[in-house]
């Protein structure tokens, strides 16, 4: 695979007289859309992908910053993070393609693909359609162009520094901040701890009701941080339907089930050949191997703490096999 | 129509699994309940359900008064069941403060002398912060489960071939 980055923005069309939406070409790589469907071409060959699940998928690259590892839209097209370039790729991780060849990638700079990736989120999201909601939440994408929905595409994940409600950091969601309880937990407690530091303490300890916390998220399938450990990072999320898309990790990650049950089709990172579903309820706890992909589906509402290891560098010490895939053995 | 969240106990959980669809070990998943793992522990072992490098998830059996730890870097509780009382001590002995570069809890012979910080009443879902540095206790009056996020120390107890799916 090239490692050469194309430091060039993307282009866009003015919007197609007929549907209203614009055009993006970045590299070799074109985007467009119709009342259904996303269409994306390469020298190789044309994706299609159902438009819904396309904007679901990329609202999660460009909110997670192209994640850890690869973000799989579908099983032929997606992004791989290299931390400051990304490769746009289609087919490279399908058996089929590859074998017949007709698979097909570029590396871009990371912010330019970002870039991109906004720009077509806002263009073809429209009026009433929110990505990052449960499908049984929002309206709907299909269509011709019928206005915007920029406020749910900007939206930005918390991210604590430290650990949440402590002085200058992320903060308690509330129904003032415009948080409010979720239908699906409208039966979570919402008392929080009681927090009694002596005078000169206040603000050194610090404890806050983490179920409230995600009772109250608006998103689904999109990770905040309430915690750091060092590197240690709880980065806690509510699932509601399907994950949009398969994430192939490029470093183990672990999955606690704090309530209700997801499960989740783990494939070969490689190839997307199935290997194992796993089926978590609450109080279930399993690791993320480094060398699968997986893809979770989550029949109510549930939430799910992802604990990940934030230290720099970790996705060349895999890769090289430096470190095993998997984090213990017996 | 009526919502209802599951959280589970050491009661009432029910554990999913690992199904095996292609080329893989259920063993690479390291699958295993916080419950079913609090069920068979000692009050206050750190049981290691997770871990990645050097950093863990420790289960840990709350049954009445803890020992008082401390840790050099920050930790956090995650009370899963039960309710808890949390004290907060700022040793001025040095004794019992840990080097920079100790990981993991470290546990003390007795209560540090030194400045209480204050307490924190917690219960199911509530996260609590123990600042690096602090000596903290746990004080339970029924049967709780709580996640510590730390690092592995001396503390931490792995045993995975006895808690996870083969």
């Amino acid at each position: 695979m090239s490692t050469t980055i194309n430091n060039n923005a993307h282009t866009e069309t003015s919007p197609d007289p007929d549907n209203g939406y614009r055009k993006y070409s970045i590299g070799r790589f074109d985007f467009e859309r119709d009342e259904y469907f996303a269409r994306i071409k390469c020298p190789t060959g044309t994706h299609v992908v159902d438009i819904e699940n396309f904007l679901r998928s990329m609202m999660r690259d460009v909110a997670w910053g192209f994640f850890y590892g690869w973000v799989n839209f579908d099983e032929v097209i997606g992004t791989v993070n290299h931390y400051g370039s990304v490769d746009l790729y289609m087919g490279t991780y399908n058996n089929a393609y590859r074998e017949a060849g007709t698979n097909y990638e570029e590396r871009f700079d990371s912010q330019n693909l970002l870039a991109c990736f906004k720009s077509i989120l806002k263009d073809w999201t429209n009026e009433g359609f929110d990505p990052f909601a449960a499908p049984l939440e929002t309206g709907t994408a299909r269509g011709p162009k019928n206005g915007n929905n920029d406020a749910a595409v900007d939206f930005q994940r918390e991210l604590a520094d430290r650990f949440v409600t402590l002085p200058g950091d992320s903060e308690m969601r509330t129904n003032e901040r415009g948080f409010p309880v979720n239908r699906q937990f409208s039966d979570v407690d919402q008392e929080e701890p009681e927090v009694h530091p002596e005078p000169g303490f206040e603000g050194e300890i610090a404890s806050f009701n983490l179920f409230k916390y995600l009772s109250r998220s608006p998103v689904t399938w999109n990770p905040s941080i309430v915690s750091i450990v060092k590197n240690s990072a709880y980065c806690p999320t509510s699932e509601e339907h399907i994950l949009p898309i398969d994430h192939g990790n490029d470093r183990v990650e672990w999955f606690i089930q704090l309530s209700d049950e997801i499960s989740w089709r783990v494939g070969d990172k490689d190839s997307g050949a199935p290997r194992a579903v796993v089926t978590m309820k609450a109080g279930d706890v399993s690791c993320m191997p480094a060398d699968i992909r997986h893809k979770g589906f989550s029949p109510k509402r549930s939430m799910l703490l992802v604990w990940e290891n934030l230290t720099p560098g970790l996705e060349l010490r895999y890769s090289s096999g430096e470190l095993p895939p998997v984090p213990a053995e017996f | 129509m009526d919502v209802k969240t599951i959280f589970a106990s050491i009661d009432t959980h029910t554990k999913g699994g690992v199904e095996i669809t292609g080329k893989d070990q259920a063993s690479r998943y390291l699958f295993s309940n916080m419950f079913e793992v609090a069920s068979n522990a000692q009050p206050w072992e750190r049981i290691v359900i997770a871990k990645n490098l050097e950093f863990t998830i420790e289960v840990t059996r709350a049954e009445g008064i803890s020992s008082w730890y401390t840790c050099a870097h920050d930790e956090t509780a995650l009370l899963m069941q039960g309710a808890t009382e949390i004290h907060f001590i700022k040793p001025t002995d040095a004794n019992y403060i840990p080097s920079d570069d100790k990981e993991g809890a470290v546990k003390l012979a007795n209560e540090p002398a030194g400045e209480r910080m204050g307490h924190i009443v917690a219960s199911r879902g509530h996260l609590t912060l123990m600042p690096a540095g602090s000596a903290y206790q746990f004080r339970t009056s029924s049967l709780g489960v709580i996640l510590i996020q730390s690092a592995l120390g001396d503390e931490s107890i792995e045993k995975w071939a006895e808690i996870c799916q083969h």
